[in-house]
């Protein structure tokens, strides 16, 4: 079983954000990056333990910079086979799925896993992207996945409830929280990261769609109205005439 | 020019297909929804603001790709230059999808009408806005829930069935399970909230009474996921879900970023803390310093003599 999970950097979760050149570009002064979350604690443990159970090989992609290869051997040192980075400085989410397509349709792979998100821009975007360019089922924000010979059950939380699909591979699918658990590299794992492959592939050709002009930081919250805690009828009060929310 | 808005015939009556209507009629223009399964409440989407319901009830919601076929094949008829999405678990697979399709860029995650040719986007989980720009004469638009009020100028509208020839599904729904009398976390407009302050499991009974008292939804920090006092699910914060609630009411959390970035997008907190420190307090409206133990009782029984 061939398994190719995608995974991005992002900033840790502690960062400071901020903004410089006229509030055009993120701050990455003192900005610590890590292997997305999302990515690494359910799409890339999960892509480990189908190996573990089934055999085969897990394949990390990424599309960023030579910088962004601490944060590929962090995903190797977890225990993926091999990397690959696509060498380019991606400006929206097509651009990623262009790249990560054209990769994957030079290499057969059964099933490809994304986190449900980055923590940066949070779009939701690239996995169903890059099943549309290969022509995939794709399945958002899976909490649980299994496989039985080529079918793969998943489960997807819904509106109010859970519900069960089936689907079989080759298909692309996204990781939320419940699909596995965080896995902490151990020292053997680090050691071997340092000799595993790391493919470096030029960009493949393309267009953006998107283009980001600027941020901006949410407006300061008023001083928090502090009441007194034996007056729980004044902070109803409160919600229900000075907020109206209640 | 059209509008065209895509709503989940299952969550036609939600406040968020409302919302995606409201949104797309404010945009100018005429506003066409198209739909994937049938339902009652479809024809009273006119009352937002549309013009007429395209609907085809053969494709389902679980399959992207059936949805995406739909979608594009109603932007070719109507000939709409926008397409609105909600930014739910259904569109997170189909707008993506339909901007590789279409050519044409897509805005995830709007909190705002656009102003000029920007839009404003949620990002870094809710700690910034970015204002970004479509460089494609089409565009998707992608609009977080609780973004913009219903409006309710119009009447009903018709709806005609739409022949998508979207071809027979490649995803299976096997299985539906909906626990009864729970509110929906993602869609719960007044949420209660506990963490690792509560102590024990034992002790979420008030938790639940204040939220049923409220008519709420209830969730949680992380540790307290972490450690099997409270399902998954309820898990709001950076790695969990995040919401965007008018009321959430936090008793015995700190206030980590990672939990601030789930919940920063609630238009009132209410915090309540022994620690007159907690960080919390910074991000929220209105604080109670005090043991949640004495503070929730009483703030029960304060809302069940509001309502009466």
């Amino acid at each position: 079983m061939n398994i190719l999970v995608c995974i991005s950097k992002s900033p840790d979760t502690t960062s400071k954000i901020a903004f410089t050149d006229g509030n055009t570009k993120f701050d990455e002064n003192g900005v610590q990056y890590i292997v997305n979350p999302y990515d690494e604690w359910y799409a890339l443990v999960r892509a480990l333990e189908l190996k573990e159970e089934n055999g085969g090989n897990v394949t990390i992609i990424t599309v960023g910079q030579a910088a962004d290869e601490a944060v590929i051997r962090k995903a190797l040192a977890i225990g993926a086979d091999e990397a690959v980075r696509i060498d380019a400085q991606p400006l929206d989410g097509y651009e990623v799925a262009v790249q990560i397509t054209n990769y994957a349709k030079e290499n057969n792979f059964d099933l490809i896993l994304t986190g449900k998100e980055t923590l940066d821009f949070n779009g939701s975007q690239v996995g169903a992207m890059v099943a549309e360019g290969l022509d995939l089922p794709y399945i958002a924000l899976a909490s649980k996945l299994d496989l039985n010979g080529q079918t793969l059950s998943l489960e997807q939380e819904v509106s109010g409830g859970v519900q069960v699909l089936e689907v079989n591979l080759p298909a692309v699918i996204s990781a939320a929280k419940g699909m596995a658990e965080q896995r902490i590299p151990n020292m053997r794992g680090i050691m071997a990261a340092r000799t595993k492959p790391l493919k470096v592939v030029p960009a493949y050709a393309t267009e953006t769609f998107t283009a980001f002009t600027s941020f901006e930081m949410p407006p300061a919250k008023t001083a928090c109205k502090m009441i007194n805690p034996d007056n729980m009828d004044e902070l109803v009060s409160l919600l229900h005439n000075e907020a109206k929310v209640i | 020019m059209a509008t065209l808005v895509y709503i989940n015939g299952e969550h036609a009556g939600a406040k968020a297909s409302q919302e995606v209507v409201t949104y797309a009629k404010k945009l100018g223009g005429d506003v066409i929804v198209v739909a994937s399964g049938n339902s009652a409440d479809l024809a009273a989407l006119g009352t937002y603001g549309a013009s007429k319901v395209l609907v085809d009830a053969n494709v389902s919601s679980a399959d992207s790709k059936q949805v995406t076929t739909l979608v594009a094949k109603a932007v070719e008829a109507t000939g709409a230059t926008t397409v609105i999405f909600s930014h739910d678990l259904v569109s997170k697979a189909v707008a993506p999808r339909l901007s590789v399709r279409l050519k044409a860029a897509l805005v995830s995650g709007a909190v705002a009408l656009p102003e000029g040719d920007k839009i404003k986007v949620n990002v870094f989980s809710g700690k910034a806005f970015g204002f970004v720009t479509a460089k494609t004469n089409t565009r998707i638009i992608s609009l977080l829930a609780n973004s913009i009020q219903p409006e309710a100028t119009g009447s009903a509208c018709a709806v005609e069935n739409f022949d998508s020839g979207a071809g027979s599904a490649m995803v299976k729904i096997v299985d539906r399970k909906f626990p009864e009398g729970e509110i929906p976390l993602p869609d719960a407009e007044l949420v209660v909230s506990a963490g690792r302050g509560l102590k024990g499991p034992e002790n979420w009974g008030m938790v639940e009474e204040l939220a049923k008292a409220l008519n709420a939804a209830t969730a949680c920090s992380r540790p307290v996921a972490d450690i099997g006092w409270r399902p998954h699910h309820e898990h709001v914060g950076q790695t969990g879900l995040a919401i965007r609630p008018n009321l959430y009411i936090a008793i015995g959390i700190s206030g980590a970023i990672q939990h601030l970035a789930g919940v920063n997008g609630s238009k009132t907190i209410v915090v309540i803390n022994t620690d007159a420190e907690a960080p919390f307090f910074k991000a929220a409206d209105y604080g109670v310093v005090g043991d949640a133990f004495e503070v929730v009782p009483k703030l029960i029984e304060a809302v069940k003599k509001f309502k009466g």
